[in-house]
Order: C-alpha cells, then sequence, then structure tokens
C-alpha cells in the first residue's frame, strides 16, 4: 500500500493569482525513496506543506499513512517526521539540547531510539555541547536530521534537505538516507539539484506547479525521445555558437566539460553536423552519442 | 590579448581570534578571467571574497584588487568591482527599472548613460514589456539574470559571484552562464562561488580552497588530469574529503 | 507534561544566552527607576521662602527660627499681608510660602489647636511635594517640643495648598506608571518576538507537526515571560522602596496578584500579535510603537485624562495600562484594599479572558 498519495492537489496563493500547485497527483510506496525534483520556485515546499498538514489545498485530496491530510492531521502529525526548506534548529541552543527538546516534544527520549540516529549521531556527538548556530553548514544538517527522526516517524519529509550544502556532505547525506530507507522508512526528499535524482528510487519532475515527469529515473531516461549528443572541442564557447547555428539543431547546452545536442529530425546529423562545423573552424571537434541525464530530461520536458 | 593582472593576492590571512579561516592564500586572475572559486561549506571562501571585495581587513598578506590596495583603498576597490549573491539580488518593491537606475546612480554614473543603458540593458534581457512591473513579480531565473546584469551595469572591472545560480532551473542556469560569458569577452573578470561541479568546468581556472588553504588551483582538464578524475565532482570529492571543519 | 517542563526550559535558555534580551529585560525597568529616581531624591537646599506671619508671636517666632536654622530653608522676608503673596510667586523666585494666622500661640495655648497654611507653586510637582514635606516637618517638630514641656496634646493643623498644579502630578506617581509601562511592554514585546523568530527560523513548522497540542506551544511560551516578569516587579518594588524610599502601604500580595493580571492580559496581546506578523522586526515595531505611545498618553501617568477630549477619554478605557495604574497608586500610595479596586480589576479580569480567548481561537494548527 502507498504510504502518501495525492490526488489532484491544486494550490494557490494571492487569492487564486499565484497557482504554485497545479493539479499534482502521485504516490510513494512504503519503504520509498521518492524525490522531487525541480528548481526554486516549482511549488515543492507547497506539497510538503500540503503533506504536513500545515497547508490546506484548495482542491484534491492528500493521505499520509493512510490518514486524510485535513480531517486526520493530528494523527499524520503524530508519525511523520519532517525537516522543513529553511529550518535551522535553536542556534542558542547546544546539539545535545537541540536533540533532546525535539525529542520531548515528539513524546521520545534520545536513548529510546538512539539505534536510529545512532550512525549520523556519533558524527557529530564530539560537538555536542557547541552551539547549534556555530556548526558548519554539514554538520547542522546531520544534527537537522537527526531531531527529524528521533521519534522514529514512519514516514520522513525533507524539503531540499541539500541545498547550500557541499558536494561532499551532499553525497553523505544521501547514503545516510539510503540506511534510512533500509530500516524501512518512506522518504519523500526535495531537491534542486538534477545530479541527486538518480539516488532516488523513484522522482517526480515538477516545473511550474505541475508534474512533468515521474517514474524511475532510468526510466524517465529511456524515454528520453531524441538522440543525443556530446560535443567538445578546444574552444567550448565558439563551439557552442557555432553548433547553435547549425540549421538541424534543435537544441545546444553546456553540460560542464562538453555540449549536449539534439536534432529537430529524430536521426542521425553527426555527420553533416561536422562538416558544419569544419566550415567553421572547428577541426578537434569531437562527438559521440550519449546516454541522457536527468538534467536532460528535464530541459527537454520544460519545452 | 591582454594579459594584465587584476586581483593579485600574496599569502593572505584573516583570523578571527586563535582561528584562522583564511590562511596564506595566493593568487593571480587575469583580466577577462573566469576564475572559479570552489570549497566546502567553512572552508573559508566567503570570508576570503569579503576582503577580496573590501568588506573586511585581512590580519596579514598582501592583496591587491584593480590596482586597488585592499588595506587602503577599499573605497576605490568597491567603485570598481560589482556583486552579486543568491541571496541579495534585487530590491522586490521597486521595478525593474527602478532598481537599474538606483544601482546606475549608487556607483555615480550620470543621468544621461543611466537612461540610455538602461533602456538598452531592458531590450538586451527580454524585459521590454516587463520594465515597469514590480521584481517581486518576476520568476526567480529572471531575477537572477536580472541582478547580474545590475551588478555589472557600472562596467566594473572585476564581478564576484557568489552562488548566483542556486536553485535556479536547468536552461536559466545555462542563459545565466551564456551572461557570464558574454560579460567576461567584454574584459570583465567573472569571479564565481557554485555548488554545481559541472559550472566548474565553465571556468577558465579553478582554486579549491579546504580548511582555510588553497589546495589546488588550475585549469579544470588540469585538475582532471592531476587527480586522475573523470569530472569535477571527482576532484572536489578527493580534496574536501580530508576536510577537518566540516566534519 | 513532560513536553512542557522541556519547552519552558528551552525559553529560559532563549532568554539567558541572549545577551540583548536579557538587557532589555532588566535594564529597562532599572533605568526607568533610576531615571525617575533620581529626579525625585534631589536633596533641596536653600530654597527661598516667605512668611505671612499675622501672628508675630512667640510661637510663630520659633517656628520661623526653626526654618531659618534649616539648611533647606532661606527665609527671603516676612510679609504682613495676604494680598502680597501672589505677587511673590508671580515673580518666580519664590516657591513656598508659609502663613500663620493671627493669634497662632493663643489659640495654640488655650484651644490647645492652631493652624498654619502652607502655600507651595506646583508648576514643578517635585520641588513643591518636597518643600512641603520640609516645612511641615519643621511645624510638626515645633509641636513634638511643646507636647515634650506639658501634658496637654497640642495640635497644630497643617493646610497645604498646591496652587498651578493642585492634583501634584508627578513625584510618586511615577513608580506606579513606570511598573504600568515597563511590565506591559515587556510582556507584549516578549511574548510577541519570541514567536515570531521561531517562525522565522523554521522551527515553528516542525513544532506544529509534532504531536504537542498547538495550545501548550502557546502557553509554555507565555509561562517564562510571566516568571521574568513577576522578577521584573518585584525588582522594581525593591528598587522604589530602597531607593526612593516609597513605601508599599497596601498588601504586597494583592499587588503581585493584580500585577499578574495585567502580565497576562499583555502576553495574550503578544500572542495576537504574533499571529498576525511572520518577521521578528515586524512584530517588534508593533509592539513597541503600537503600545508604547497610547500606553504612555492614555494610561494616566503622564498625562491626566480628564482634561483630554472626550474621545481620547473614551478611547483611554480599553488601554489596559490605564486601569492597572489606577489599581497600584490605590493599593502602593493609598493602601487601599480590594474592596476600592474591584471594578477596575474586573475591568482587567474581562480584557485579559477577552485577549486570551482571541489569541489561542487565532492561533493557526496550520501555516496561513
Amino acid at each position: 500500500m502507498a504510504d502518501v498519495i495525492l490526488q489532484n492537489i491544486t494550490k494557490t496563493y494571492n487569492k487564486g493569482e499565484t497557482r504554485a500547485v497545479n493539479d499534482v497527483s502521485f504516490a510513494v510506496e512504503k519503504g520509498e525513496l521518492f524525490g522531487l525534483i525541480g528548481p526554486d520556485g516549482a511549488g515543492k515546499t507547497s506539497i510538503f506543506r500540503i503533506l504536513s498538514t500545515l497547508l490546506l489545498a484548495d482542491s484534491g485530496t492528500a493521505k499520509v499513512n493512510g490518514f486524510d491530510v485535513v480531517k486526520d492531521y493530528r494523527s499524520i502529525r503524530n508519525q511523520v517526521g519532517y525537516m522543513p526548506g529553511k529550518f535551522s534548529l535553536y542556534q542558542d541552543l547546544t546539539v545535545e539540547e537541540n536533540l533532546s527538546f525535539f525529542a520531548t516534544v515528539f513524546n521520545s527520549t534520545i536513548e529510546e531510539n538512539y539505534g536510529l540516529i545512532k550512525d549520523i549521531y556519533v558524527q557529530i556527538e564530539p560537538f555536542k555541547t557547541r552551539r547549534a548556530g556555530k556548526l558548519s553548514g554539514g554538520m547542522k544538517q546531520k544534527l537537522a536530521l537527526c531531531c527529524a527522526l528521533i521519534h522514529r516517524p514512519t514516514v520522513l519529509f525533507l524539503d531540499e534537505p541539500t541545498t547550500g550544502v557541499d558536494a561532499v556532505s551532499r553525497k553523505e547525506f544521501w547514503e545516510m538516507l539510503k540506511r534510512l530507507k533500509e530500516q524501512g522508512i518512506t522518504i519523500l526528499v526535495s531537491t534542486p539539484y538534477m545530479d541527486e535524482a538518480t539516488l532516488c528510487e523513484r522522482i517526480a519532475l515538477i516545473q511550474n506547479g505541475s508534474v512533468i515527469s515521474i517514474g524511475t529515473p532510468e526510466n524517465i531516461i529511456s524515454h528520453f525521445p531524441k538522440k543525443l549528443l556530446s560535443a567538445k572541442s578546444g574552444q567550448m564557447s565558439r563551439l557552442l555558437t557555432h553548433i547553435r547555428q547549425f540549421p538541424e539543431t534543435a537544441s545546444c547546452f553546456s553540460f560542464g566539460d562538453a555540449h549536449h545536442v539534439t536534432f529537430s529530425e529524430n536521426k542521425n546529423q553527426m555527420n553533416e553536423l561536422l562538416v558544419f562545423l569544419k566550415t567553421k573552424n572547428h577541426h578537434d571537434v569531437e562527438i559521440k552519442e550519449i546516454t541522457p541525464t536527468i538534467e536532460d530530461c528535464f530541459i527537454d520536458l520544460m519545452k | 590579448m591582454e594579459t594584465k593582472t587584476v586581483i593579485s593576492t600574496e599569502n593572505l590571512t584573516k583570523r578571527f581570534g586563535d582561528f584562522t579561516a583564511v590562511n596564506e592564500i595566493t593568487f593571480d586572475v587575469k583580466s577577462g578571467e573566469i576564475f572559479g572559486f570552489l570549497g566546502a561549506n567553512g572552508a573559508g571562501k566567503t570570508t576570503a571574497m569579503r576582503m577580496l571585495c573590501g568588506l573586511s581587513n585581512p590580519t596579514s598578506g598582501k592583496a591587491n584588487i584593480a590596482g586597488f590596495d585592499v588595506y587602503r583603498q577599499t573605497e576605490k576597490i568597491k567603485r570598481n568591482i560589482g556583486y552579486m549573491s543568491q541571496k541579495f539580488s534585487l530590491y522586490e518593491d521597486l521595478t525593474i527599472l527602478e532598481n537599474i537606475r538606483f544601482y546606475g546612480g549608487i556607483y555615480g554614473m550620470d543621468r544621461k548613460s543611466i537612461k540610455a543603458k538602461s533602456v538598452e540593458l531592458v531590450e538586451q534581457l527580454g524585459l521590454k514589456e516587463e520594465a515597469t512591473k514590480l521584481v517581486r513579480s518576476l520568476p526567480l531565473g529572471w531575477k537572477q539574470k536580472l541582478a547580474f546584469s545590475v551588478a555589472i551595469f557600472h562596467e566594473p572591472k572585476i564581478v564576484f559571484l557568489d552562488e548566483p545560480t542556486g536553485g535556479v532551473d536547468p536552461v536559466t542556469r545555462r542563459q545565466f552562464w551564456d551572461l557570464i560569458y558574454a560579460a567576461a569577452e567584454r574584459g570583465i573578470t567573472v569571479f564565481v562561488t557554485t555548488h554545481y561541479m559541472d559550472e566548474a568546468e565553465y571556468c577558465n581556472r579553478i582554486s579549491m580552497m579546504v580548511d582555510g588553504y588553497i589546495k589546488a588551483l588550475d585549469s579544470p582538464a588540469n585538475l582532471k588530469k592531476q587527480f586522475g578524475a573523470s569530472n569535477m565532482d571527482e576532484v572536489f570529492y578527493q580534496l574536501a574529503r580530508g576536510a577537518k571543519r566540516n566534519l | 507534561m513532560k513536553q512542557f517542563i522541556a519547552f519552558v526550559k528551552k525559553e529560559f535558555y532563549h532568554v539567558f544566552r541572549d545577551r540583548k534580551t536579557l538587557l532589555l529585560l532588566f535594564g529597562m525597568p532599572i533605568s526607568q527607576i533610576v531615571l525617575f529616581g533620581f529626579a525625585l531624591t534631589n536633596e533641596i537646599k536653600n530654597s527661598k521662602i516667605v512668611v505671612c506671619d499675622y501672628a508675630n508671636d512667640v510661637a510663630t517666632r520659633r517656628i520661623i527660627d526653626k526654618m531659618e536654622v534649616s539648611a533647606n530653608f532661606e527665609i527671603e522676608r516676612i510679609l504682613m499681608s495676604h494680598q502680597q503673596i501672589e505677587e511673590v510667586f508671580r515673580e518666580g523666585k519664590i516657591k513656598l510660602v508659609v502663613v500663620f494666622p493671627a493669634n497662632f500661640n493663643n489659640s495654640l495655648a488655650h484651644l490647645n489647636k492652631a493652624q498654619v497654611q502652607i502655600i507651595a507653586d506646583a508648576t514643578d510637582p517635585n520641588t513643591a511635594g518636597t518643600l512641603t514635606n520640609y516645612a511641615s516637618s519643621i511645624i510638626l517638630s515645633y509641636q513634638a517640643e511643646l507636647q515634650g514641656l506639658q501634658k496637654i496634646p497640642y495640635q497644630i493643623e497643617i493646610d497645604i495648598r498646591m496652587i498651578y498644579n493642585p492634583e501634584l502630578k508627578g513625584a510618586t506617581n511615577f513608580v506606579p506608571g513606570v511598573m504600568a509601562l515597563v511590565l506591559f511592554l515587556i510582556s507584549v514585546l516578549m511574548t510577541s518576538v519570541s514567536i515570531v523568530r521561531e517562525k522565522e527560523n523554521g522551527t515553528m513548522e516542525v513544532l506544529l507537526v509534532s504531536p504537542f497540542k498547538t495550545i501548550l506551544v502557546v502557553i509554555s511560551k507565555a509561562v517564562p515571560y510571566f516568571f521574568l516578569s513577576l522578577i521584573n516587579l518585584a525588582m522594581i518594588l525593591l528598587l522604589s522602596v530602597y531607593l526612593l524610599n516609597l513605601p508599599i502601604k497596601g498588601s504586597v500580595l494583592l499587588l503581585f496578584a493584580e500585577s499578574s493580571l495585567l502580565i497576562i492580559t499583555a502576553l495574550s496581546l503578544g500572542l495576537l500579535i504574533s499571529n498576525s506578523t511572520s518577521s521578528q522586526r515586524t512584530a517588534m515595531i508593533i509592539a513597541l510603537l503600537g503600545m508604547m505611545l497610547p500606553t504612555i498618553l492614555l494610561s494616566g501617568f503622564m498625562f491626566p485624562i480628564e482634561n483630554m477630549p472626550l474621545a481620547l477619554q473614551v478611547i483611554s478605557n480599553i488601554v489596559p495600562a490605564k486601569w492597572y495604574y489606577i489599581i497600584v497608586k490605590s493599593i502602593m500610595i493609598k493602601g487601599l484594599g480590594f474592596s476600592a479596586i474591584w471594578k477596575e480589576t474586573l475591568i482587567l479580569v474581562g480584557m485579559a479572558l477577552f485577549l486570551l480567548v482571541v489569541s489561542i481561537k487565532k492561533f493557526k494548527v496550520r501555516l496561513v
């Protein structure tokens, strides 16, 4: 049975002027690690707030653990763990004070569920007398996760836990999530970083309040409708301009050290492109067909 | 091509009590270069950037920004640089044109050139229709692009960008980098921090800060070679993994 | 209950770890009291006074001598007629006139009773109050002198007249005023800011999603500030008794009970403010500007309400500090009991209940 179900959820602000969430439906299975992937302003936070019973949707229904988010909000509040996007703990309380406060508020103690948070907590334990405000970004994030887990929730909502955190801490964070998933906790997590999508079992790509694609990352990638080429040369900036000038180019974007190219007719016009580029004085161009990334899919679906 | 040095530091250090936030960093940035300033959280990036912008006095070491000394000529430095961050960008309750004119005015541009240039800028960004709307009503991606254009409106020698593309959608993120390239081609030096490792590839050179030190500094291609990595993500991971400050 | 205690403990941590809050919490009452205290305790020396002596007998001459010797007074001249008194005051140099009626010693000797009139220029109420006190004590010391000699109870009736400001606003009245102002403002400010801070931090979202009842969030926010306000009150009272020598004439217990009532009213108001704001700055501005001005202007301790236009007089009735001010004055200065202030108390209870119910009703179990 699905742990989290959204059906045609719509949420507007400013008396209907701003449409934050537009007819969104999806379900998260029990014990699944599900990602909401999309840029800021896509509606991710509104979805989290509706699910954690903090906001009422304009229309549609949502259930968490079989409870309705409007009628049974009390039952839901007993069972979910929620880490809001701008959650910053109590800066003036120490690590230990923060944790024991949240444990008590959630009717629990640190000892009771220590097993669940142990892996994470041992990393911050040496600093337990330090005030939360003096922790580094990575440590804060770990402490916040501990606080959200301290009552052993069955469903965990994490709103952009990795935003503004460096690549190393992000990687560690995702490893922690994987271990939590193994303990049977259902996790719904959002992120604006497209490269984190493949770390989820299933994802929903979301843009301007609407889900534009949903499925396993492999599934979404396999549905990429076109052939994708990667192009490299010694002069990347000029190359970008000239690939875009090629009449058959549908899109060309930089992806790190290469440009990703699609053609408007879905056939392989790689050789024609190479010839065209030679006329523009590119002689060291390296082009090959590649598997798209989630970011390629997102860009394609945005149109 | 002109290869004047616009940022030059020598053993630049900042200490807060017995904590050394930035430890003897030495590097040069050439005019028109796109310089990526990377590092883990707490590595000292923000502190270093503040010193370079003339907002905070170094404890020791030398630094010269756009030809001016960071100890004595901070006012002149501020006139010759632009700054933009993810958090502070524009006044939400002013219109697009009002924002542009306000920043032009701050940097002492005369009224005539502000007027001419602001019309030009609005057209260039494709915001002609929205020019008299409040910035609040713009989508985030547009705000960031506009904020960048405003930061270089007074044609500074250097522009400092602090995580300019955080949370921006993939297409707008790339359009943003198009703007960065265009600025660099006009000779504006771009000094940028980011958490997106693919963006590190777009820089001419990158420095990696770990625990207050610059641990590596080279072009992305050379760094990958040096660390035997296939992408910048791995380079970053190898360097920052050993960081003590970010446990 | 364990949750509740944990919450209250956390609130105390916040207060004691934030120097600015502490300074505001305890610095404000101290500075206010000390400030007013200095205005009050300044001893007045060599003040020029005038005596109008119709009797000119043994007794009056003895009293005048005593005044002359005192360090407080310097007798400028002795008048023989009443008409000149007003002239003397108009000149502005003289702050006090002592009038002895004719046959002063005679009536004292035969009727065991005599009258003295003290007239003071009350444009500066503090000075006028102090000077009349000095003068009365000299006269009373003469009375004591007489009684020491004979067994007959002599009695000199002192008739004090304040001219220009007969109510003698100021002086002792400042302490109740400061109490009302400080307790009310700090309670409103503290609760609203501390709740809004949780909103800004994002911690409120987590608290709302927790099984902790929302009503308890509200109450546990209020409890620490309630106790801190009581400590504040004790501090103000200690300062006023020992620094300003202003004794509490009535029941201290009653005073604390009534103050608790005001604090609860203020805390509820703070909750109400925090419900409708989302930034600490806005909460602070509303609490300080929106509450401070009405409290100072309309509570009656700075400006007499009776002299205000009718509209303001009506509005002043909804200012809780006004009723509290009346209550404190009655208890502290007049030494009256509950029977004298039950009406004001009832009004405050009504206000507290109303605000408490509205603020708890309005406290959202969800975000806006």
